[in-house]
């Protein structure tokens, strides 16, 4: 299993907002297990989802020179349950921004931006770079190539968009 | 101009969205460490709040200083010397050092993280505004 919880961009707006969809199938293992019979996504991994599109976000402000970690969930609060077949957007606000880290607003819908499924706040450390480097070595471990792959498809796909059909 | 009552309510419910904690335990001689409970993580989401509910900008460091004691020349068993309690006061002046200097041990350093000591530095944040 690949540990990606974001399908695609669907809006990235540098250093501010950015809408992720994530769609629900039963192919997802998880969701056999969660529960048999009544497939809900679990609300961890819909937070991990808010988590990866808000750890880009943060991260693609400073051209991912930081090593982003997830630090505090202050605030989590569902509405609702998402079952197999339905999808998931999940809008990302910035709130601030600094040396040591970010916070970011966090809603998720489902089927649509009418039904607001959950409200969560997100804190996000920069892990001071001499000691992470020490622990981890100077390889990025937060954002992996498989991770930011979400981000250059969006790219690709707004760039092919983009151009006139021949 | 906010009085310091004002500013005590709103570094109040800013430390009970923080920290998840009740509005009377947040009582102006608590410790931030000792008595609400908050972890080294939490310092940064009050420093967050605190911006964004006063709309101040706290620079790095100087609401909650980093490396106190990275001098080992300011610690002698386990204790701050005179010359390390001095260097304290002045990078955090809006602590009350008065009990802390009858014992000044490293290990409660911490204990000078007060809700009174967030009142006192976002006055004369605001009032130098």
């Amino acid at each position: 299993m690949r540990w990606i919880w974001i399908d695609k961009f669907l809006e990235f707006r540098s250093g501010d907002f950015a809408r992720a969809v994530k769609n629900l199938t039963l192919a997802e293992e998880h969701l056999h297990d969660h529960y048999p019979g009544f497939p809900v996504m679990p609300a961890s991994l819909i937070i991990e989802g808010m988590a990866q599109t808000g750890g880009i976000l943060v991260g693609e402000a400073k051209n991912f020179e930081e090593k982003v970690v997830l630090a505090k969930i202050p605030k989590a609060e569902f509405y609702g349950v998402a079952c197999a077949g339905d999808q998931l957007i999940y809008d990302v606000k910035v709130l601030d921004l600094r040396a040591e880290g970010a916070v970011v607003a966090c809603k998720a819908f489902v089927n649509g931006l009418e039904t607001l499924l959950a409200d969560v706040e997100i804190v996000f450390a920069h892990l001071d770079n001499s000691r992470a480097n020490q622990l981890f070595g100077p390889k990025n471990f937060v954002f992996t190539r498989q991770l930011l792959g979400v981000l250059d498809l969006a790219k690709a796909q707004q760039a092919s968009l983009a151009e006139p059909a021949n | 101009m906010a009085t310091q009552e004002e500013i005590f309510k709103k570094v109040q419910s800013t430390l009970v969205d923080a920290l998840g904690v009740d509005e009377e335990q947040v009582e102006p001689g608590a410790t931030l460490q000792g008595d609400l409970e908050a972890e080294s993580i939490d310092f940064l989401d009050i420093v967050f709040r605190l911006e964004r509910n006063f709309g101040i900008t706290i620079p790095r460091g100087e609401l909650f200083p980093e490396n106190l004691t990275s001098d080992p020349s300011l610690i002698s068993d386990g204790m701050l010397t005179p010359k390390g309690i001095e260097e304290l006061a002045e990078r955090m002046p809006y602590a009350d050092m008065t009990e802390f200097a009858k014992n000044p041990e490293v290990d409660r350093i911490g204990d000078l993280y007060t809700v009174d000591m967030l009142v006192r530095y976002v006055a004369s944040k605001l009032a130098s505004k």
